[in-house]
């Protein structure tokens, strides 16, 4: 005879190490769902360049082809408009860094203004940056153009610097930061020192705002780099496109998507290849600066 | 400078015809009137829809499974998860065509049993919002994650513990606790994320390249104001096409906003 008591109890601790084994295995199996859905793409992407066009149709998935492939693939990626890859990249680094130094040098000291200084017009500035910052693209591309027709800058490379330096997000991103995280106390301390408010700014705002620096100078390059719609409009000639535009430009002359193509070149493993090579600055970026971003991110904006 | 001025300026065009005269709505009452209108709108409101729901859905529930689990796992999924953003515009729309081609991907046999055989009967008009969708979700969802993990580490400890002693599971502390503490987080990401939905170009263009002449190059109201201005050379229809978008987006973000009280501090 078992104390039914004791019995229930066992059953009861059963039934709960069972419920946790289930919720275990479906975290397993969603979690897992996700990673296939974000990991695959990338995977087939990072192989398809080493094999043939007719490798990708007919062979196995996901396997690794040869070097001999990759090689081709590059030669008639390269052959395109005479290396007009390497032209795009390089172009769309000019363009990305060159934003990002002017976002930088006038965003931060901005979003630092917004969130400690009490001046007449704050609140409608910071909501006029909040509104920018989700303006339609079209709203701002086509009046740039115009704009920039006008200033005598439409077809110029200024013509996609200068919009894209102008990152409003950059200046709210900062302002948070300043307005959670950096106490107004600190800043007022050293006024009260005697410090001018340049001096503030630089010695102690500034230092103190290195993760939200490194935050907003992440998210412009990204934001540039990525950018379709401004060059798009902005550039008439294949020589200044950035890699996005030349992306689409190799993709307008893949037989895959035009038959009326005359290359017969570019397909599906140069195609990924431009793809991948597009992104690499971005993937250089991204990999150093995830733990920037959380912490950043955690130690910036959290405690609003 | 390149915020304000390009509105202001849009605006007046709105207003204008091409001689400068001002036409009050004339403007927006013809591109009102176009066939292609209500089409650009209707297609990037289930768009936009499709996506705002999957990102809110989905990404806050990642985010509290991958919280207060084994550390060094949820690193590196939410690392995974947040890669694709590498490859966002352009080239995920590139990998993505080839992806859903039936002919040579390597989920080939899933779309084939869904009776997929050819590109040409994925990249059909009334599967785009979807893979649009998926496009969307694929480069943005994982820097989303990346933020909620980092909001949810926000929330103190005691919080969670006290919960935690007064009985409640890990849903109910994610349904109680978590969740109305991450509402500010929600409503910053749904702003920017209707605002990037409803900007969509690049997708629609590339997939309109490549679909044979099945996607027209006017599905996106985006891509009708760039019709109007670059092949019909209509400036002021362009504009009123755009500031139609601004109204629509900043209506929504102002909601958004004064329902999560996005700017006030402090309290909530």
């Amino acid at each position: 005879m078992t104390n039914p008591s004791i019995a229930s109890r066992v059953s009861g601790r059963n039934r709960a190490r069972a419920t946790s084994l289930a919720a275990r295995v479906a975290w397993v199996m969603v979690v897992g769902v996700f990673l296939c859905f974000f990991a695959l793409p990338i995977a087939w992407m990072l192989l398809a360049p080493t094999r043939s066009d007719a490798g990708i149709v007919h062979g196995a998935p996901l396997t690794f082809g040869s070097l001999d492939d990759l090689v081709a693939g590059w030669q008639h990626l390269y052959d395109f408009q005479s290396h007009a890859i390497v032209t795009w990249v390089s172009n769309s680094a000019l363009y990305s860094f060159s934003a990002l130094a002017i976002t930088l040098v006038t965003a931060v000291p901005a979003g630092y203004a917004l969130a400690t200084a009490r001046f007449r017009g704050r609140v409608v500035l910071l909501t006029a940056t909040l509104m920018v910052m989700l303006m339609p693209n079209a709203t701002l591309v086509l009046p740039l153009y115009l704009e920039m027709d006008a200033l005598g800058l439409a077809g110029s490379r200024l013509s996609v610097i200068l919009p894209l330096s102008f990152f409003p997000f950059g200046v709210y991103l900062t302002y948070i930061y300043y307005a959670t995280t950096v106490s107004g106390d600190l800043l007022d301390a050293a006024r009260m020192d005697g410090a001018s408010e340049w001096m503030v700014f630089r010695r102690i705002a500034l230092p103190l705002a290195r993760p939200v620096v490194a935050l907003v100078a992440f998210f412009s390059f990204v934001h540039s780099w990525n950018n379709f719609f401004l060059p798009f409009v902005m550039l008439p000639d294949s020589e200044q496109y950035p890699a996005q535009v030349g992306l689409n430009t190799l993709l307008t002359a893949s037989p895959m998507f035009n038959s009326s193509s005359g290359i017969s070149e570019i397909l599906r493993p140069e195609l990924a290849l431009a793809a991948v090579l597009t992104s690499i600055p971005v993937l250089i970026v991204f990999l150093f600066s995830q733990r920037a971003l959380v912490s950043g991110m955690t130690a910036g904006a959290t405690k609003g | 400078m390149f915020g304000v001025v390009p509105v202001a300026y849009a605006l007046w065009l709105s207003m204008t015809n091409s001689s400068g005269q001002l036409v009050g709505l004339g403007n927006f009452t013809r591109v009102f009137a176009d066939y292609r209108f209500g089409s650009a709108f209707a297609h990037i409101g289930l768009y936009v829809t499709l996506w705002l729901v999957s990102l809110m859905v989905l990404v806050v529930t990642l985010a509290l499974m991958l919280h207060g689990r084994l550390k060094r796992t949820s690193a590196v999924v939410r690392f995974i998860c947040y890669l694709p953003g590498a490859f966002a515009g352009a080239s995920s729309v590139l990998i993505w065509l080839i992806l859903l081609d039936p002919v040579a991907s390597p989920i080939g046999p899933l779309l084939r049993a869904v009776g997929w055989n050819s590109a040409a009967q994925v990249m059909v008009p009334e599967n785009l919002p979807v893979i649009f969708t998926i496009i969307a979700f694929w480069t943005g969802a994982g820097s989303w994650i990346v933020i909620m993990y980092g909001a949810l580490n926000g929330i103190p400890n005691e919080v969670i513990e006290a919960a935690r002693i007064d009985g409640a599971g890990a849903v109910q502390i994610a349904l109680r606790i978590q969740l109305p503490m991450l509402r500010k987080w929600i409503a910053y990401m749904l702003i920017l994320a209707f605002a990037g939905g409803a900007q969509l170009f690049v997708e629609p263009q590339l997939v309109g390249t490549a679909s044979f002449g099945q996607v027209p190059d006017d599905w996106s109201p985006n891509q009708l104001s760039y019709q109007y201005a670059f092949v019909a050379a209509d400036f002021n229809g362009a504009a009123a096409i755009a500031i139609v978008l601004l109204v629509l987006s900043l209506g929504c973000a102002a909601a958004a906003v004064f329902k999560a009280g996005l700017f006030e501090r402090g309290h909530s």
